[in-house]
């Protein structure tokens, strides 16, 4: 016998069996103290993250059960507000167009966003030279954490003037079509404006993260295009846009989630109509927002109307969590093609 | 120079650029500088990175139609100098040249040349296979065609013609849409090439083509070389002077002497550099003394 076989038996008959077990190897484990006080730390950090989402959901469902239960599904599909009633039994809370309005705005304000982030994007990483696209960088972050009332107040002061002449133009010349009536000879605080403020606002989103994926465009096949004739626009076009399509649609989604959660700069630009939904006329001064409802009407509220806006956080919360969700799920599916 | 010359002003700026005189002797490859069967020439090129001075005094014409093979050690700027060919050196930053690259007889860096333009003419294999993973076989070979906004007829007609002259068809003939990674890495080069031929280049320029790849593939892109060359001006890189000596018409040794820039110390037929060098670094280099 081997002097291999010698030490089999010592461990024992079990390991003589023709298939043995294999044994899989974990993280390694914390042996010293300060290790452990450090992986320690981690973990509860970890977990407190967890907890607090976990909390804020029992909480938000908890304390807008009552509401949601008096109203049950016609809570999300009905198109009916009225509170502020002494009698609880004649109040509705119905949110159909504010939630709506918040996807619309959403949608608007990504239709808008996008472009401009892509094309900044590629400016910064293939055309610009590197001093520009650093102050460029700078820019783009210092837009990215002015806060949204500041940008509120610019969108209503400031912006609301200037997008009412394009609205007007808009209205002018293509308001045949469908989507640009407007019959209220009012063109401020529509979706048109809001999208627009909010597109603002998720424009350093969407470029910062498709600046990186950009920016990691293999150099092989970037020579590989230029080396076949390939003019700049072809390159990008053909190579790096492809290259680039999960992060960029990943950015996006963040900005979709910033977008649907925005409240305050919403607040100041839009009229929130409650007793009916403004499907398309995006240049009519009537839409809608979860979140600016919830502090439009948070002030006066009666106790079971703070019971509905608690509840149409918590539907709101779910929506964001998923597209923060897909929005993760797309970012690490193309990170994995990339490393493919 | 006139920025807006027309087809025949540049027929005739050719034709006055073929008639000059050649230059420095020492430095004349078989086929002179200004014959009309060399398109593709550099004179008297020096090339830096930033301030520091790679390449000096490189003097080398690539007749019509013949397979130039350049050797030298690691590091002495044949990558560089291919590069400088097709005016792919200037993506660098800090690449700077002096000196004339003449295509046709006109200098390529003239600021009236279009580097896009260039480059559809002079095409580029790399050392490392690198064809676009996002798209499938038949889309790779047409890929050159869409980037430089080329016209085309027959996309099959083209998509067949090149792989088969890449000699990658009978392989991936049943397989087009199929994505380009899931080739070998022997077949990724080879549709690598046939991607370069289908834009119709006059001269491709191949940088270690088979550095990454195994003998079996390394023979069939040496077979696609000598294919190629009948209608088509090849410079490779090469570390291997086997390769060198199977593929090659004529040889360029290249060599950087203590950290001096790199010069081209003899270019010749590929027989004369192999057999009987006429400087004694080529020989030592060739026997495997050193490198």
């Amino acid at each position: 016998m081997s002097t291999t076989n010698n030490l089999i038996d010592l461990e024992g008959a079990d390991h003589l069996s023709d298939s043995p077990t294999p044994r899989y190897f974990g993280r390694e484990k914390s042996r010293t103290r300060s290790d452990k006080a450090f992986s320690g730390s981690v973990v509860v950090a970890a977990l407190s993250s967890l907890f607090i989402l976990v909390a804020i959901l029992f909480y938000l469902a908890t304390s807008s059960w009552p509401a949601l239960q008096k109203e049950g599904f016609s809570f999300i599909t009905g198109t009916t507000w009225i509170g502020g009633l002494d009698d609880p039994s004649l109040q509705v809370f119905q949110i159909w167009p504010m939630l709506y309005g918040s996807f619309l705005n959403a949608l608007l304000a990504i239709i808008f966003a996008v472009p401009i982030s892509v094309l900044l994007a590629i400016f910064m990483v293939f055309i610009a030279p590197k001093k520009i696209a650093r102050a460029l960088t700078i820019v783009v972050d210092v837009l990215a954490a002015i806060p949204s009332g500041i940008i509120g107040i610019w969108g209503f002061l400031v912006f609301t003037p200037v997008a009412e002449g394009w609205a007007r133009l808009i209205h002018q010349y293509l308001g045949s079509i469908p989507i640009f009536v407007n019959n209220q000879d009012q063109f401020t605080r529509s979706p048109f404006i809001t999208a627009w403020v909010l597109g603002i606002m998720i424009v350093p989103i969407i470029t910062v993260v498709a600046r990186e994926v950009l920016a990691q465009t293999p150099q092989d096949l970037l020579d590989a295009a230029r080396g076949l004739g390939g003019s700049l626009w072809g390159t990008v076009r053909m190579v790096a846009l492809p290259h680039a399509r999960g992060g960029i649609v990943g950015g996006v989604m963040l900005g979709l989630g910033r977008a649907l959660g925005e409240t305050v700069a919403i607040y100041f630009v839009l009229n929130l109509i409650f007793e009916r939904v403004n499907y398309y006329r995006i240049l009519d001064p009537e839409g809608g927002s979860v979140a600016s409802m919830i502090i439009a009407k948070f002030g006066e509220a009666t106790p079971e109307e703070i019971q509905a806006l608690l509840g149409a956080g918590l539907v709101l919360f779910i929506l964001t969590l998923i597209v923060n969700l897909i929005a993760n799920w797309i970012v690490a599916r193309s990170a994995r093609e990339r490393l493919a | 120079m006139n920025e807006t010359k027309t087809a025949a002003q540049e027929e005739e700026v050719m034709s006055i650029k073929n008639v000059r005189v050649p230059s420095s002797p020492q430095d004349v490859h078989p086929n002179q500088p200004g014959d009309a069967s060399v398109h593709l020439e550099t004179q008297n090129l020096h090339v830096w990175f930033g301030k520091r001075l790679i390449l000096e005094k490189v003097n080398l014409a690539f007749p019509v139609n013949s397979v130039t093979a350049l050797i030298g050690p690691s590091g002495c700027g044949k990558s560089t100098f291919i590069r400088v060919l097709n005016r792919m050196h200037e993506f660098i930053p800090g690449a700077a040249l002096a000196g004339r690259v003449l295509y046709d007889g006109q200098d390529m860096y003239d600021a009236a040349v279009d580097p896009v333009n260039i480059r559809t003419k002079v095409g580029m294999v790399f050392q490392k296979p690198n064809p676009f993973p996002t798209m499938s076989i038949r889309d790779n070979v047409l890929s050159g065609l869409k980037l430089a906004q080329m016209k085309y007829e027959n996309p099959e007609e083209i998509v067949r013609t090149c792989l088969e002259r890449a000699s990658l068809w009978n392989e991936v003939k049943d397989r087009l849409d199929a994505s380009a990674s899931s080739l070998s890495g022997g077949q990724q080069q080879r549709l690598c090439i046939a991607r370069s031929l289908a834009v119709s280049p006059k001269v491709l320029l191949m940088d270690e083509p088979c550095s990454a790849l195994d003998p079996g593939s390394t023979r069939r892109i040496e077979e696609t070389i000598r294919e190629i060359s009948s209608d088509m001006t090849v410079v490779i890189v090469t570390h291997n002077m086997a390769q060198a000596q199977r593929v090659s018409d004529y040889t360029a040794f290249f060599l950087s002497e203590d950290g001096a820039p790199a010069q081209v110390v003899e270019n010749a037929k590929t027989d004369e550099i192999f057999k009987k060098p006429k400087d004694s670094r080529t020989n030592d280099y060739v026997n495997g003394l050193f490198g």
